[in-house]
């Protein structure tokens, strides 16, 4: 299969990663033998066997049902790339 | 089950439209910490206060899940007439949003935590049964503020990371008071589970309504539009009463529906299409690869299933065969469990001797109207459990009358008083001393002499008079019972 | 006088418990090399000042009986450290400083040890040659203009540059054994679930493991002992009993039978690995372990399925890396705009297109194409893993199918560069511990390493056999100070 110029720009769309016509075009060459390496995988005959769904051999484990983070607001707040106090702060959503 | 009259349809020239509607309803979890951090999770905080270094998906933050929200998810499924699945995944469903702070929500898409359930609705005309297709837990995102500041939006992640339980039903409804009946069941269920308050105002129950209309008979389904987050049930059965026209109305111009995301507008009252993303939703759904899949023993839910609460429809039948209530009155005390809880304390504080007509009557006519005219929950009530009990033996062992009663309750409401003291504090006791009321009348008769001969002359409307005079003389006190008996014998 | 920076590990701590070196001379020491190494780029953030300070506060009232008293080390810089500049390599995370620690450095530090500063890697941990770090590339010590290997290129060059006495990396598909291998030291990667993940920036949750970089194998097991411990913050954490590595290392392989896979005897793999390989089976007979064939059928299915499931997990866990709470933002009209813009410019080529692969891969209409298929054949690697087990204790195979390339011989031919993790990437997928060793030289003199993988937590059988065969290969790294004089 091959991977066109349209869908890469959808992918980026999705990735929410601008990309100019130029950089398109290469990623789609780099996709496309990347994906010609991974089409491989299409030889082995998978229909009989169960995916992995995780490879830590344990189970998930549940925690108790307290609180014990208090008010950090200063720290999440500190490496905002704006300056209020209270909030994180993004230009205007279009809706 | 529903009879004809009562079917809700949308009619136009010669056609009949049925209505289709499916609720997938989100239910914040009761639990103090959040699902996948340890913050607390109360309503109302300072912005941004209650988020950790998880919820703002700082690098190399990893979820840990909450056992107490898994078993609220199961406890709310056994109250749903659930499967509960032993085996259940996580899955990052990814879109960017700016109160979306990692990107990726998790939730359960492929094996929820809770299967195929029903709940029983009662209708006005009989019982209705509507499918439940699953229930599964998710974290809430963020809260985006629009009105601050002109040129900016501001995100408080106070709610990030929250539980919350999607509970999906089949498209089983079709009518808006179905829709609100199917909101209340679910809001008792859940609140008599302590599972999760259902406290609409604060956002804790909100819901996505699809709706979809076809012609009346038809077995096909139509198009479906899917209104997001409405969050009152009034909005609901407006959403879906404008929306279900509006989809009728393309059809007989002979338009087609499209598939498409609308939300209310509680100002316009009309549903509007939400700007169609230019690139259609992808979500990606995988396994979160942070978390395993979460696996519960039969010995975990059968330790929850021990511990359910009575739930309404089996309060119901309880409360009409233990007490003899009838559907209606019953219905009307368990719909709501605090309500439940104040009956039932009633009945109990009467003791031997009681009246449990007499108490549900009470319950639902003074008490109820205090509280809506007070804008009262029955939790709040200003009258006790206790002292209602007393207050209806107080009638029922002929201490007062019902109607010296509502001069009690009165009294009552201020500083929840005992109505016994009141009575004698009040001298509102009543007068049944026999001897006491035959002297009263025997002046009233003498009195009046003229009045009693055309009595008993025949002009028998006149008794009201004398039962009047009777009471007027006594201060209202005198037992009317009494008073019937004592006056026909004198007038004879 | 004590020539500090050439010591090991196990002989610095020696010497600071005799009260020989003070923890503040052998900071120093260290520090001074990183001044005179400008040229290897390994360094993306220094902390000297504050090393220096907490050594002087050791020396003050040392702790002898902790792990590592007063060591000072640097570590990649892809472990969250408090206070710290943190940026993955990325200029995206090129100003993010955390409030918090990663539990593997806060266990390492509960030891005694002192940050020195934060290792270059390439960007996201993603590359193997530590070409795509937006810090720049990295120098090996080895040679001029010679990739260090990647990802935690920065972190092989500072123990095999003597940097560091020893250091930390990630390893998601070879990124500790890759650079290991190409910079002749020793590099461990753990059992998955081994080492928390608590506070390393994510790159493929799935496979990510931290473990240790060292100059020899005891230096190995005594960190692994260090860093590894059940963590509740971390979910994939395991709670199983850890060994004491170092005090129970042994060079007795005696019996052990040790499995030489078929199928990693690939095509066009140069003799001198081939070479190399059948030293490295001699080696463990003579240790008296006997060498079984073995077959690991689906090993070719590897690499394709890894390039799948990593950048399918990467696309998801870099997405918030967004400009809304923290790191680079490039302003834009709005929000969409903002995040455009903002991804665009922050991250590099590399990190771009795993992320598109990613994206794509699990986008509507291609999840069982793609990454349902790969968690398929990850099932069948990880069933040849546990069928090869029944027969055999641990699995020797060459770390790398090449020696160190030159910077730039692969940046613009991604497939080949990924070829590179062809012998490693089956070990994560399958979550099990490998370690590479250093084994040989090429006909050039770069360093050549071999792997040995073990059973799920069985780390210390690997780090027994890696011992015993160290002693027999006496492998001489071959530093010329290049970049010095």
């Amino acid at each position: 299969m091959t991977i066109d110029l349209k869908t890469v720009k959808h992918i980026s769309k999705l990735s929410r990663i601008s990309i100019e016509d130029e950089k398109a075009k290469k990623l789609t060459g780099d996709l496309n033998s990347i994906f010609e390496f991974i089409e491989k995988l299409n030889k082995l005959n998978t229909d009989k066997v169960e995916p992995l769904t995780s490879i830590a051999e344990t189970t998930l484990k549940l925690r108790r049902d307290e609180v014990k983070s208090e008010n950090i607001r200063d720290q999440i707040l500190k490496n905002s790339p704006n300056e209020n106090k209270d909030f994180f702060v993004v230009p205007k959503v279009v809706e | 089950m529903s009879k004809k009259n009562s079917e809700y349809l949308i009619n136009r020239k010669n056609n009949q439209y049925e209505v289709v509607i499916g609720l997938e309803v989100h239910a914040q979890v009761l639990s103090e910490s959040k699902l996948f951090s340890s913050s607390a999770t109360k309503f109302g905080a300072e912005p941004n206060t209650q988020v950790s270094l998880v919820d703002a998906a700082f690098p190399g933050m990893l979820p840990v899940i909450n056992e107490f929200c898994v078993k609220q998810a199961i406890k709310t499924g056994i109250g749903l007439n659930a499967k509960i699945n032993k085996r259940s995944v996580f899955d990052r469903k990814n879109y960017f949003y700016a109160d979306l702070p990692q990107g990726y929500q998790i939730s359960q898409f492929k094996d929820p935590i809770v299967g195929e359930g029903k709940v029983i609705l009662d209708m006005p005309d009989g019982q209705k049964e509507v499918g439940i297709e699953r229930l599964h837990l998710e974290q809430d995102a963020g809260k985006s503020i629009h009105d601050i500041d002109p040129q900016n939006t501001f995100v408080d992640l106070n709610r990030s990371g929250v539980a919350l339980m999607e509970i999906v039903s089949k498209p089983d409804l079709r009518s808006p008071d179905e829709v609100s009946s199917y909101i209340k069941k679910l809001r008792s269920i859940m609140r008599y589970l302590g599972t999760c308050d259902g406290n609409m105002q604060e956002g804790s129950l909100r819901a996505d309504v699809n709706v979809s209309v076809r012609a009346k008979g038809s077995k096909k389904f139509g198009t479906r539009c899917e209104i997001k987050n409405v969050n009152s049930i009034k909005f609901m059965q407006m959403a879906i009463e404008y929306e279900a026209n509006r989809q009728v109305d393309l059809i007989e111009e002979g338009k087609s529906i499209d598939q498409e995301t609308r939300l209310f507008d509680t100002k316009r009252n009309e549903t509007r299409s939400m700007r169609s993303k230019e690139d259609a939703h992808d979500y990606r759904y995988f396994p979160d690869p942070d978390l395993l899949p979460l696996e519960v023993s039969d010995k975990f839910i059968s330790e929850l299933k021990k511990n359910i609460p009575e739930l309404p429809d089996e309060k119901k039948k309880r409360f009409i065969d233990e007490f003899k209530l009838s559907p209606y009155e019953a219905t009307i005390l368990v719909s709501d469990i605090d309500t439940a809880k104040y009956f039932e304390e009633v009945v109990a504080k009467m003791g031997k001797n009681k009246d449990i007509k007499l108490a549900v009557n009470w319950i639902t006519g003074e008490l109820f109207a205090i509280l809506n005219n007070k804008n009262l929950e029955i939790s709040q009530s200003p009258v006790s459990s206790k002292n209602l009990a007393i207050l209806v033996n107080l009638i029922k062992n002929g201490t007062i009358s019902g109607k010296i009663a509502k001069t009690v309750f009165e009294l009552m409401l201020d500083g929840d008083k005992d109505p016994q003291k009141i009575v004698e504090e009040k001298g509102l006791k009543q007068q049944s001393d026999p001897k006491a009321i035959e002297a009263l009348i025997d002046k009233i008769i003498n009195d009046n002499r003229e009045k009693a001969i055309e009595y008993k002359q025949g002009k028998e409307k006149l008794f009201g008079f004398f039962v009047g005079q009777a009471m007027k003389a006594s201060g209202g006190k005198a037992n009317p019972q009494l008073i019937n008996e004592i006056l026909k014998k004198k007038l004879q | 006088m004590i020539d500090i920076i050439s010591q090991s590990l196990t002989q610095l701590i020696n010497n600071i418990k005799d009260k020989k070196v003070s923890s503040e001379e052998v900071t120093k020491s260290f520090i001074q090399r990183a001044e005179k190494s400008k040229k290897l780029n390994c360094y993306i953030a220094e902390d000297f000042e504050n090393a220096i300070n907490k050594a002087k506060k050791f020396d003050n009232k040392p702790n002898y009986d902790s792990k590592l008293p007063g060591i000072p080390i640097a570590v990649k810089d892809l472990f969250c450290t408090k206070n710290v500049k943190t940026t993955a390599g990325s200029k995206i995370l090129s100003n993010f400083v955390p409030t918090y620690e990663s539990t593997v450095t806060q266990n390492m530090w509960n030891e005694g040890a002192i940050l020195l500063g934060k290792l270059n890697c390439d960007e996201f941990a993603m590359g193997s040659s530590n070409e795509t770090s937006f810090f720049g590339n990295v120098q090996s010590p080895i040679d001029k203009n010679l990739v260090p290997g990647g990802s935690s290129g920065g972190s092989a060059s500072a123990v095999a540059g003597q940097l560091t006495p020893i250091t930390i990396g990630t390893d998601t598909g070879g990124s500790i054994r890759q650079p290991a291998s190409f910079t002749g030291i020793v590099g461990l990667k753990p059992t998955y679930g081994s080492c928390s993940r608590y506070g390393i920036v994510a790159f493929a949750s799935s496979l990510d493991q931290a473990g240790p970089m060292a100059q020899n194998v005891k230096d190995c097991a005594l960190l692994q002992e260090v860093i590894s411990t059940y963590d509740p913050k971390d979910s994939t954490s395991i709670d199983f009993k850890r060994s004491h590595y170092s005090k129970k290392l042994t060079n007795n392989i005696k019996g052990k039978k040790i499995g030489i896979p078929k199928e990693y005897r690939v095509d066009g793999m140069p003799k001198e690995i081939e070479d190399l390989w059948q030293k490295g089976i001699n080696h463990v007979k003579e240790c008296g372990a006997e060498t079984i064939d073995i077959s690991l059928p689906h090993t070719s299915y590897a690499l394709p399925a890894y390039y799948i499931v990593a950048p399918a997990e990467a696309s998801s866990n870099l997405a918030r890396y967004d400009g809304v709470k923290y790191g680079f933002r490039v302003k834009g009209e709005n929000l969409i705009d903002m995040y455009e813009k903002t991804r665009s410019e922050g991250f590099g080529a590399e990190v771009q297109r795993r992320i598109m692969i990613g994206t794509y891969v699990l986008s509507s209409g291609y999840y069982d194409a793609y990454y349902l298929k790969a968690q398929k054949v990850r099932k069948l690697i990880k069933n040849d893993f546990d069928e090869a087990y029944k027969k055999v204790d641990a699995i020797l195979t060459p770390s790398t199918p090449s020696s160190a390339f030159k910077i730039g011989e692969k940046t613009n031919d991604p497939v080949s560069m990924y070829l590179n993790d062809i012998f490693t990437v089956p070990v994560n997928l399958a979550g099990l511990p490998g370690i590479s060793i250093p084994a040989g030289h090429d006909s050039r003199g770069y360093p050549l390493g071999l792997q040995i993988i073990g059973k799920a937590f069985d780390e210390q059988n690997i780090l027994n056999i890696a011992f015993a065969m160290e002693e027999k290969i006496n492998f001489k790294n071959k530093i010329t100070d290049w970049w010095i004089k």
